[in-house]
């Protein structure tokens, strides 16, 4: 699958993150090959959001790691700010990761639970050799204010003694530290309570607004994907099969398994019906042996033989909104 | 065994689980945790409950002491009573709970995969209960446990008997965890998270199961969450829990429609909504559940509420309803 030209035609500024033809493959041995992330391209633009969804196993996390070189894609190219970050090598590589870094998941498995904040913190800043200890402490105390700890009773503390919304902020305060133009944040409120998730979601706004960031949000949560994101690529097994504008996306998805999966999403209104649009059998195939043609072709409803054989390129519906579909549902 | 609903004239039978002045407190080397705190609520034959809070506030510890599944450090102090269909569960002995836990109340887990047991077959698990329970034969059993694979929407069940767990998806898991709590046709079914490890279309089938078996057998069911939009569209009734204490109780449109307790206006007006445009800020609430150690004097909620005033910090509010009287807050200000 080759890139298409994406919504940048339509932009006049060029993409900060620019990811072609990503593949990302894990041998299991006896010949077997998981493919977990197969030919992926997208840009993101400056100052933007740009947000991944999928199921648990569509290659989402992998996609991230793989953009982080943690580990390196098997193929593909990531550009970041003008530099080949695929093509670097290590010394290089650490020196050019200022400019992006992560949040994960679990913000307490994240930390490490031996080293105080403040050692945690101001490690990106050790690593780096960024000046004297003392501005690397005032920066690290920036940070933590800013992430809305109060830095002096923070930093002689332990992860253990706060609770997982304050870890979430420590993990942001750590990636923001070393003042990054890219923050790639991987499920950062998932595991979360719902009033913990509106602060860090809030928080991550206004980081973004104050440190001018751009943002690759991973989230299952389709609801906070909307909230978060200006543009939003939907994952299967491997491959993107839409990327669009989050407002499009939510209001006239094209792709059969965006449908479905919006159509899915519990809304916490009792007055709405349920409306779950029908899946063929509720289970992803596996990665190591993905479907030949359309890989969504064996839970597809609108499946026809076509899609059993041919993999449907990602084409350009409207200026910006790519599906990768034999039959995009059509909303006009 | 009763199965029909009685008309809705004749005088209410007794409801199916009562649960009164309950308490659940563990010992732990920082202090006596107060995980349930005075907890009373009834539940009536065939109505779904939707027990909601954030992590720690109970839900999970309420019903695993309604189960008697609680571990050694756990204590119910004074007088608690829980009443299931004229049983007093407090006064028991293990053996006539044991009767009952597995064939008359049911338990499905957040994960299946631990819930399952590794070593067994699939089939084995699902016979295992309706060997000891029903008293099956055991080729009864198996057909019966293969009916009750393809009723809860297992392709090939055939198959699938022979199979462990680990052969398993996550949502199949959970359907076979589901066969197995359904199998002894139990008058409660307890669901704790049952949907939170699984993928949002996966999740929706497994609610539809739940829904359907619910209706047709006219069992009571529990569905614990900490997700609103499960419990919108798939309960009765809703309860929401805050620091160990019941602080809203109510039919569930009421609950979100003409919402009387702050927190749980504050809960629904944290969470992301479809319709709001991109960026729109959340509301939050500010600072965090207290400790249950140490739980704050008066209203639980009142170091986090926007309508707090002198009362909420020095006297406890009880449960209680005004207009309609189905719908009961804890709240001295109510909205």
């Amino acid at each position: 699958m080759s890139a298409v030209q994406p919504v940048s035609a339509l932009r006049a500024q060029t993409p900060l993150v620019s990811v072609e033809d990503l593949t990302v493959e894990f041998p299991l041995g006896r010949g077997v090959t998981v493919h977990a992330v197969s030919g992926v391209s997208f840009d993101i633009f400056p100052g933007e959001t740009l947000g991944l969804v999928g199921e648990s196993g569509c290659g989402k996390s992998t996609t991230a790691r793989a953009i982080m070189q943690l580990p390196p894609p098997t193929s593909g190219r990531v550009t970041i700010a003008g530099a080949e970050i695929t093509a670097l090598g290590s010394v290089a590589l650490r020196e050019q990761r200022r400019h992006f870094q992560m949040i994960f998941q679990d913000p307490i498995s994240s930390l490490n639970p031996r080293r105080n904040v403040a050692d945690i913190v101001s490690m990106p800043l050790d690593v780096l050799g960024e000046g004297t200890r003392e501005e690397r402490l005032a920066r690290t105390r920036e940070v933590l204010d800013a992430v809305g700890l109060d830095a002096e009773t923070a930093m002689e503390r332990r992860p253990f003694q706060f609770s997982g919304g304050q870890c979430q902020r420590i993990s942001i305060a750590r990636a923001l530290v070393v003042n990054p133009s890219v923050l790639i944040c991987d499920e950062p409120v998932s595991a979360l309570d719902v009033s913990i998730q509106a602060q860090i979601v809030n928080l991550l706004q206004d980081m973004k607004a104050r440190y001018e960031l751009t943002m690759l949000f991973i989230s299952h949560d389709l609801s906070v994907v909307k909230n978060v994101c200006d543009r939003v690529a939907v994952m299967y097994l491997g491959r993107i099969c839409e990327l669009t504008d989050s407002e499009t996306l939510y209001r006239a998805p094209a792709h059969p398994y965006t449908a479905a999966l919006m159509s899915a999403i519990p809304e916490p209104d009792p007055t709405k019906p349920l409306r779950t649009v029908a899946m063929k059998d509720g289970e992803l195939p596996s990665a190591s042996q993905p479907p030949p043609g359309c890989r969504f072709h064996t839970r597809c409803p609108h499946a026809e033989d076509r899609c059993l054989v041919d993999v449907p390129p990602i084409v350009e519906l409207t200026p910006g909104h790519q599906v990768a579909c034999h039959f995009p549902i059509n909303n006009a | 065994m009763r199965t029909v609903r009685a008309p809705v004239n004749a005088p209410r039978p007794e409801p199916l689980l009562v649960v009164e002045r309950l308490y659940t407190h563990f010992q732990t080397d920082r202090g006596l945790v107060r995980a349930v705190d005075g907890v009373s609520f009834t539940l009536e034959q065939g109505v779904t409950l939707g027990l909601v809070g954030e992590s720690g506030c109970g839900k999970t510890i309420l019903c695993r002491t309604l189960m008697g599944l609680l571990p050694p450090s756990a204590k119910i102090p004074g007088d608690a009573v829980v009443r299931f269909d004229g049983n007093d569960l407090r006064r028991l002995s293990e053996k006539a709970l044991r009767s009952i836990r597995g064939k008359d109340v049911a338990m499905i887990f957040q994960d299946p995969m631990t819930s399952l047991n590794p070593v067994m077959t699939v089939g084995a698990q699902i016979s295992e209960s309706l060997r000891l329970h029903l008293k099956y034969s055991k080729t009864d059993a198996r057909d019966r446990s293969v009916e009750l694979l393809q009723a809860v929407g297992i392709p090939a069940p055939q198959r699938r008997f022979n199979e462990y767990p680990h052969q398993l998806s996550g949502g199949i898991r959970q359907r076979v965890a589901i066969a197995i709590a359904l199998a002894c046709e139990p008058k409660l079914l307890i669901a704790d998270e049952p949907t939170t490890a699984l993928d949002v279309t996966v999740q929706a089938g497994i609610l539809d199961l739940l829904q359907r078996e619910q209706g047709d057998r006219t069992m009571s069911m529990i569905l614990i969450t900490h997700d609103l939009g499960v419990v919108a569209g798939r309960t009765d009734e809703i309860a929401v829990m805050y620091a160990g204490k019941m602080v809203e109780r109510a039919p569930t449109r009421n609950v979100f429609q003409d919402t009387r307790m702050p927190y749980t206006r504050a809960l629904i007006d944290s969470i992301p909504l479809l319709e709001q445009a991109t960026h729109t800020r959340l509301s939050t609430i500010p600072g965090q559940p207290p400790n249950l150690i140490h739980p704050p004097p008066g209203c639980r909620f009142a170091p986090r509420c926007g309508r707090v005033d002198e009362r909420c910090r020095a006297e406890e509010p009880e449960l209680r309803s005004t207009e309609p009287p189905d719908h009961l807050f804890a709240c001295w200000h109510p909205a």
